[in-house]
């Protein structure tokens, strides 16, 4: 559905974005992660079609994304962290402008809107609105038609955890409809509870790319068990045999109040691989 | 529904609502028909509000609206997401140009009823001309400008010329000898008569030329800036 081979972006003399490679399968959520400045957005600017590139190939809806067509267009939903809204328009009549650019059905306004949880706020200017209302007007301009591709460029940024946890809930429900969803982010446990797949973009470069469990298992190297016991100390062990001896022991003895094994998530995985970390300005 | 009636409708829903463009619009009929029932005066030239007003309106409410609306979409961020909805420039550009040129027309419209029915054709063709002219100049500020401010520090230099030059020119015979190169104060003239022949051959020239200007400016703009 989507792909990009050995992509270079330069900006000046400055290199954005160095031998990019990855593949999205239909129906896939697939997250870039990194932190600001890492070229995200150029990525997705350029996957998107609204930035050229210096070298390479990008293949959107199985085509050269150069020889997208209108129609094709039509089948892209895209949400940038810097689009805007149309401030002095109630949340219905900025979906209208769309449904009419989209020839779809004004039925379908109140609709999206009503799975975007906007429906009591149609009438209500944007300008009105809070970040994560806006927020949620912008996804319901990018499901309105009904896209097979939605682009969404850090779409939790700056949301409270509840506004975040309801976006989270909509790309979901989309993806259970076949789309196949690109997603930016910086936000590590974001790209676990979404991503069938991530990329770790540090400087331009995918340091690491693949499922998100597999991505932590492979630098899962320090293989401990962490044990809280009920005399509220903490004892951490090694993945292996004796310890597992002790911790039959313990729980004989009814020591042990909770076990956790202690595999690194992937903003450690990003921090190992790049000595930054992902949420880092 | 095409794009190009999107925009106009989008436009003709945003009328009211924005009211810095709106007054452009109604400001100078509006101030037509209370000048020309409240102020009448020995010797003061047939419909002289009228048909001074009507060049102001030419060289104002058009080319501030027009940049206005254009920089207004640029800095919010709401062009860039037209376009990526697969709205053409030309078809955006195209449907803000109808949009305002029949918003003038209209304010023209009024302006006109005072005068004699016979001029009102000729008056009307000659407004519709002048605003096609100010649309583009308006049109080329808003081009290049990446914001309202921007665009608003550009306009205005623009619209004290055209708009004040011919008024001036009335009283002044240094300024009436720059501003006869301006198609605001050829129309001025053209309205005296309410014919070309007042202005000839050569204001008509100095008018296609002003509209040529305005058309490969608007070009080397669009072509240089993009949206």
């Amino acid at each position: 559905m989507i792909s990009c081979r050995n992509l270079y972006k330069s900006f000046s003399d400055k290199t954005v974005l160095s031998g990019i490679n990855f593949s999205i399968e239909d129906g896939e959520i697939f997250g870039l992660l990194g932190p600001s400045g890492a070229g995200k957005t150029t990525l997705i600017n350029i996957i998107t079609g609204q930035l050229p590139f210096d070298k390479g190939y990008v293949c959107v809806l199985d085509k050269n994304v150069k020889e997208l067509t209108g129609e094709d267009s039509k089948k892209i939903g895209i949400m940038m962290d810097s689009f805007g809204v149309y401030e002095r328009f109630s949340c219905a009549d900025n979906l209208k402008i769309f449904a009419d650019i989209y020839g779809v059905s004004h039925d379908r306004i109140i609709q999206t809107l009503e799975a975007v949880g906007l429906k009591d706020a149609a009438g209500k200017p944007a300008s009105d609105l809070s970040k994560g209302m806006r927020a949620r007007l912008q996804l319901a301009r990018v499901f309105m038609h009904s896209p097979k591709i939605i682009f969404l460029d850090e779409p939790t940024s700056g949301l409270d955890p509840q506004t975040m946890k309801q976006i989270h809930h909509l790309i979901l429900d989309k993806k259970k409809e076949g789309c196949t969803i690109f997603l930016t982010t910086h936000n590590m446990e974001e790209a676990t509870a979404l991503c069938d797949k991530v990329a770790l973009l540090n400087e331009g470069v995918i340091v690491e790319c693949g499922a998100p469990k597999e991505v932590v298992r492979k630098y899962n190297h320090q293989k401990k068990i962490k044990l809280h016991l009920v005399t509220g100390e903490d004892v951490e062990l090694p993945h292996d045999e004796g310890s597992a001896e002790r911790i039959f022991s313990l729980m004989i003895e009814k020591k042990v109040e909770t076990i956790h094994s202690s595999e690194p998530d992937l903003e450690t995985v990003f921090l190992e691989l790049t000595g930054r970390k992902l949420e880092e300005a | 529904m095409d794009n190009v009636s999107v925009i106009i409708k989008k436009q003709i829903r945003d009328t009211f609502k924005n009211k810095t463009v709106l007054i452009q619009f109604v400001m100078f009929p509006a101030m037509t028909l209370i000048m020309e029932n409240a102020i009448k005066m020995d010797g003061m030239p047939v419909n002289f509000f009228t048909k001074l007003f009507s060049v102001m309106y030419i060289g104002m409410a058009p080319l501030t609206s027009a940049a206005a609306i254009i920089s207004e979409e640029k800095e919010k961020n709401t062009l860039r997401v037209l376009l990526m909805a697969n709205v053409k420039p030309w078809e955006y550009l195209l449907g803000i140009s109808v949009y305002v040129w029949t918003l003038c027309m209209l304010g023209a419209a009024v302006m006109a009823t005072g005068l004699p029915a016979s001029d009102i054709p000729f008056y009307m063709m000659t407004m519709g001309l002048g605003f096609i002219i100010s649309i583009l100049a308006g049109a080329c500020v808003g081009i290049y400008a990446k914001n309202q401010m921007v665009s608003t520090s550009l306009v205005m230099p623009v619209m004290m010329v055209l708009s004040f030059a011919p008024m001036l020119a009335m009283f002044n015979d240094k300024i009436e000898k720059v501003a006869r190169f301006f198609y605001t104060q050829q129309i001025r003239v053209v309205f005296n008569t309410m014919s070309f022949d007042g202005v000839g051959g050569k204001g008509l020239l100095i008018i296609a030329v002003n509209a040529c200007l305005a058309l490969g400016l608007f070009f080397v703009t669009f072509r240089k800036n993009r949206l």
